[in-house]
């Protein structure tokens, strides 16, 4: 990375705009590097809070009541979107084709493969990445995270291993919700256009789904979960300057957990393709 | 019932006749980024006895209580609090110690997602195996202690800044600590309110010996609880003494500072 630096510095000394350039280039690569070293350091002090006792099995369940419940409504209005849309969409095209006996089962394997699952990520890391990013933010910059280290009580325990693990076992939860909800109104937008029972429309819809389809995308939304938690908290823990300092958690925590879960699904639906395919 | 202290390892106490400090501070520097705070601070602290730090806004007298229960590591210098050498622990060892110490912070730092009765709970129900009943019954003795037994069941947003100044009191004094650190315990309450919790301060110090250090502002406070004054400025103990020492100071700023104080 330092030979990476001189090398900017080099190319741009004597141009006065590319130094300025080259000095923003050079900063913008130190931040990254000082903020995945920071989180890296985060994870490890995290994982070794996490395995060692006592457990903090109530604010875990507090936690996942926080999570799980609270999001399930905001999941299952996103998926239902997600079903009407599909099935408006698909059938739309399918109709060219002479093919829309085959829109049920476009409609399942599109939402559990891959819609379900984004979307129950991307809402919650909407609600809850932003939650924990201000709520962390807020205890941080009050001093009560300090009261809590005070109070001899490990601040990572309580506060961040609870909610990460709360995020991890919610989402595989709330992917189902959304799928069921997603599934539900694609059978409804489509009956409308064209009646059909909703046990035919499962029927027709699951007939080809297999576990290996099922299993692998929904689990999948355990990263999507630990991602959220993660960089709620990290985000959260590490703000300063007061309530202006905690709305730029709380922004960060939302845009940085959407971009990070977006990635990492390319990443995952490729090992899913080579293990599972 | 068991009382905390019962519970709780105890801080060791000095032998017989040894005058040994519950509190030695030597040589303690802290700076963040260029600009130094504390620049070779030295403080002894006998047991039982409270010792009031004064100084300007921003001379780090927050920053030495944070030092002092280890919120914060000092860039030199070293901290004993009885036995342990509280800059080379281990965080677990650390917080052995802290155990052992109540800290009130300047804004109380309540936990707002609980209740004021579970805030004063919170250590408790970590730190003991008190019953669920025995629990109930410390935390209303110390809330009625400080008079806000009524507000048990509000959240701190329900309640002024005073009111959770005391409450913050009573969770700080909810382990039985034999060292209290208290960040400005009177400031942003009435003269009344001060006046009682400068009283129970006292009390405390009376019945149980307990050893303090105080960061105020307030004289009211400083008259009231201190057995001797520390004045920090520029990042040094400019004078320690008691108050009548430290009003007949000659020092210019000790000089100003007191008669602008009183």
């Amino acid at each position: 990375m330092q030979r990476q630096a001189c090398l900017i510095e080099v190319v741009c000394s004597g141009h006065p705009q590319l130094r300025y350039a080259g000095t923003a280039v050079k900063t913008l690569f130190l931040s990254l590097f000082e903020w995945f070293g920071e989180l890296g350091i985060f994870v490890w002090r995290m994982g070794r809070a996490g395995v060692t006792p006592p457990y903090e099995g109530r604010e875990l369940i507090r936690q996942m009541d926080e999570v799980g419940s609270k999001s399930l409504p905001l999941v299952a209005l996103a998926g239902a979107a997600i079903g009407v849309v599909l099935s408006l969409h698909t059938r739309d095209s399918l109709l060219r084709f002479g093919a829309e006996a085959l829109l049920p089962v476009l409609i399942v394997m599109s939402i559990v493969k891959e819609s379900g699952p984004i979307i129950t990520a991307l809402v919650v890391s909407g609600r809850v990445g932003a939650g924990i990013g201000a709520e962390l933010g807020s205890m941080k910059v009050t001093e009560q995270i300090d009261a809590m280290e005070a109070s001899a009580v490990d601040p990572l325990k309580f506060l961040v291993v609870t909610r990460v693990l709360a995020c991890v076992l919610v989402l595989p939860l709330l992917t189902l919700a959304a799928d069921f909800s997603g599934f539900a109104m694609g059978w409804v937008a489509t009956t409308l256009a064209d009646p059909i029972s909703f046990r035919f429309y499962l029927e027709e819809g699951t007939k080809t789904l297999a576990y290996r389809d099922f299993l692998p995308a929904t689990f999948r939304t355990m990263v999507f979960g630990f991602i959220i938690g993660l960089v709620g908290c990290f985000q959260g823990m590490r703000t300063s300057g007061g309530t202006e300092g905690v709305g730029k958690s709380a922004t960060s925590a939302v845009v940085l957990a959407s971009l990070f879960v977006i990635l990492a699904d390319v990443l995952l639906v490729r090992l899913i393709l080579v293990f599972f395919g | 019932m068991v009382t905390v202290a019962e519970r709780m390892p105890t801080m060791k106490s000095p032998a017989d006749g040894e005058t040994k400090a519950a509190v030695q501070i030597r040589d303690l520097r802290k700076a963040f980024g260029t600009q130094t705070v504390l620049a070779g601070i030295n403080l002894d602290l006998a047991y039982g006895k409270t010792l009031t730090i004064m100084g300007q806004s921003g001379t780090g007298k927050s920053v030495l209580l944070k030092l002092i229960i280890g919120l914060q590591k000092p860039d030199s210098g070293a901290i004993q609090i009885g036995d342990s050498e509280i800059t080379q622990l281990s965080v677990s060892e650390l917080n052995k110690v802290r155990m052992k110490i109540g800290f009130l912070f300047q804004y109380a730092a309540l936990y707002d997602s609980l209740t004021v009765e579970e805030n004063v709970s919170f250590p408790l129900r970590r730190h003991t195996e008190m019953s669920k009943s025995e629990r109930h019954d410390r935390v209303h003795s110390l809330l009625s202690r400080v008079g806000m037994q009524e507000a048990s069941r509000k959240m701190p947003a329900e309640i002024s800044g005073g009111m959770k100044k005391r409450v913050g009191l009573a969770r700080a004094l909810a382990m039985d600590p034999e060292l209290m650190l208290m960040d400005e315990p009177t400031a942003g309450l009435d003269p009344i309110k001060a006046g009682e919790i400068n009283s129970l301060i006292r009390e405390l110090q009376q019945e149980r010996h307990m050893t303090a250090i105080v960061v105020t502002h307030e004289m009211q406070t400083v008259k009231a609880v201190s057995d001797s004054i520390a004045m920090l400025h520029e990042g040094h103990i400019l004078t320690q003494g008691s108050f009548e020492q430290l009003r007949k100071s000659q020092d210019p700023f000790m000089s100003a500072f007191m008669r602008e104080a009183c």
